[in-house]
């Protein structure tokens, strides 16, 4: 009896699967990609545990172990680069993360529907600027010679600072800038939970006499606690990834002590100069700490409140 | 007590809109000054006489960028990568999307965790690129438009569409009529989904627009440089060239300072007008949709 009814239940699943063999046909191109250039790519993990050279490949070259590991953390680099790295991202973090959520409970509010077209069209504007261009849009600015900032300076009579060039102001300069570019865009998914809100429950503490002060805080900001609750776990499980692009652009040799990061570490010691396990090692560092991160943060929100990721 | 609460609220109306206007000023005074550095005299820029208008004016930047051939040949690569790259995103993304978002698709459960983890792990920088290169990918056009065309949070953003965008019982309707799932998605939820292809397209655009990291890393050819990598050698590398010579500035200076603001207005415009037409699909939620997946 059993084995008919699983054997009927298999013929059932072969057929489901026959029927819509089509549905795998669309699946297949994006599974292949990511087979290919995510999965394959995991498996040379393993040349951070060898001395690979190209020429022997990941089967060839010789085991050394945790040797890279060993070199990465005796040297002088790696405490700077950890604390750089996360010096930059929990900085960032604190700055970029609850702006956007207090510029959507503004728009949220704001009745006069052309300013806050306005505001909107605005805010998001420096999203589409491309990263080269905001780098040398703050190289320009900040100029002490001929920049708006030497030029601010000196009407007031103030001596201009070379900013770009002081390693102190790196993280400032990355993270403000960054606030300036993203805060509109990044308001957008709260604005769409915000629309979302029940419009029953204004109407209600309206009866009951509530300011609008008082409808933001205990109408709309409640209302978006779960999607701010997601994207803090994602921001959290992202500290170490800091991103290549920027850092990298705005690096000179005045800034390297603090804006040297991980990711453009790697770059340096594994695409520029060609060690490449080395260069694994410090990058599987990097993704195991990421990927910790993830899963406790997630974990401690799970016992918290009712959202996780997982 | 009903004029109590007329005063807090306007009050709070007086704080939101003073910030709404500071924040304009903020956000839109830098991008402002590049338009109008670009129509000035190098000289009166760089001198602090351009504040609120152009000074000076002058057509000179621009026609210094027009003559550029670098620039041209960093556009037209820049055209190529973003027509075919955002294509064939679309062509492997939104299928892909449909049929995770099938609830009778047998293994679905297996292939999300399949896409999902990948969000969270990867092979790092130097094992991509060494499987990137034993493809024989490395310096092709195709090592920019294929590898990484299928984005895993697209993957989802369509897929949570498709789950509340497409109501059941029109598949059911169209299965009854022995309508293919080839043909119901490209007869049915294509037509039905022009907001999220929007969306979905618009990022596929601005990331081709503005990429430079993937060009970086994996082309060395000259000739395959997008805009992005022209700029940076002319607005980055020349920047800390001029710094590092100091003071004495010279004409030949000043000229490749203005061209800066006109190369900024001329490789940024193409994207910028792009997202109003899409503007009007970002309210509805689309966006939404990576958190519910």
């Amino acid at each position: 009896m059993k084995t008919a009814a699983t054997a009927r239940k298999r013929n059932k699943t072969w057929s489901k699967i026959l029927q819509n063999y089509d549905l795998y046909i669309f699946l297949l191109p994006a599974v292949l990609l990511t087979f290919c250039f995510t999965y394959i790519p995991m498996y040379g993990i393993v040349m951070a545990f060898q001395d690979f050279t190209p020429s022997q490949g990941v089967f060839g070259s010789p085991w050394v172990g945790l040797e890279h590991f060993r070199r990465f953390f005796s040297s002088y680099q790696a405490k700077n680069l950890i604390i750089n790295t996360l010096a930059l991202s929990i900085y960032g973090m604190v700055a970029t993360f609850p702006l956007p959520i207090v510029l959507a409970l503004m728009l949220n509010q704001m009745k006069a529907l052309k300013f806050k077209k306005t505001l909107q069209t605005i805010t998001y504007m420096p999203h589409f600027i491309s990263i080269v261009v905001v780098v040398s849009m703050l190289n320009i600015f900040l100029s002490p010679s001929t920049g708006l900032y030497g030029n601010i300076c000196r009407l007031i009579g103030v001596e201009p600072m070379n900013l770009m060039g002081t390693a102190d102001a790196f993280r400032s300069i990355y993270v403000w800038s960054d606030v300036w570019q993203h805060t509109g865009w990044d308001s957008v998914i709260y604005l769409a939970a915000l629309a979302a809100v029940d419009p029953t429950l204004y109407e209600a503490a309206t009866v009951d006499g509530a300011s609008r002060l008082k409808k933001m805080i205990h109408i709309d900001f409640p209302s978006i606690l779960p999607t701010c609750t997601i994207l803090l776990i994602l921001r959290v499980g992202g500290l170490m990834g800091v991103g290549f692009d920027k850092a990298f652009l705005m690096q000179n040799a005045l800034n390297t002590t603090k804006s040297e990061i991980i990711s453009t570490y790697t770059y340096k010691v594994g695409i520029v100069s060609a060690q490449y396990s080395f260069s694994a090692a410090v990058g599987l560092f990097n993704t195991i700490i990421n990927f910790i991160l993830l899963v406790s943060v997630n974990a401690i929100s799970r016992k918290l409140s009712d959202n996780s990721l997982w | 007590m009903a004029i109590k609460r007329s005063k807090s609220d306007l009050i709070f109306d007086i704080v939101i809109y003073t910030i709404g206007v500071l924040l304009i000023f903020v956000i839109a005074y830098p991008l402002y000054f590049v338009v109008i550095a670009s129509f000035s005299g190098p000289s009166a820029v760089a001198g602090g006489d351009v504040w609120l208008w152009p000074k000076a004016v002058t057509l000179e930047g621009y026609k210094r960028v027009f003559e550029t051939e670098e620039i041209w040949l960093g556009y037209r690569n820049t055209i190529a990568f973003t027509v075919v790259g955002t294509l064939i995103s679309l062509l492997f993304t939104l299928p892909a999307a449909y049929s995770l978002s099938r609830k009778d698709l047998v293994g679905r459960k297996g292939f999300m965790l399949f896409f999902t983890i990948t969000m969270f792990f990867n092979g790092g920088l130097i094992p991509t690129y060494m499987v990137v290169q034993s493809f024989g990918l490395l310096d092709t056009f195709w090592v920019i438009v294929l590898p990484f065309s299928v984005s895993v949070y697209n993957l989802i953003v369509c897929r949570t569409f498709f789950m509340s965008g497409v109501p059941s019982d029109l598949l059911e309707a169209a299965q009854l009529d022995g309508c293919s799932n080839f043909r119901f998605f490209f007869t049915i939820v294509i037509p039905i989904s022009k907001a999220l292809i929007a969306v979905i397209a618009l990022y596929c655009i601005v990331g081709q627009w503005n990429q430079y990291f993937t060009s970086l890393v994996y082309t060395r050819d000259p000739d395959l440089r997008p805009l992005q990598l022209v700029l940076r050698e002319i607005l980055l590398q020349n920047q800390t060239k001029a710094d590092t010579a100091g003071v004495g500035m010279n004409e030949v200076q000043r000229i490749a300072d203005v061209m800066k603001y006109g190369v900024i207005i001329v490789s940024t415009l193409p994207v910028l007008v792009f997202y109003p037409f899409i503007q009007k699909y970002f309210n509805q939620g689309v966006m939404l949709g990576s958190l519910k997946g």
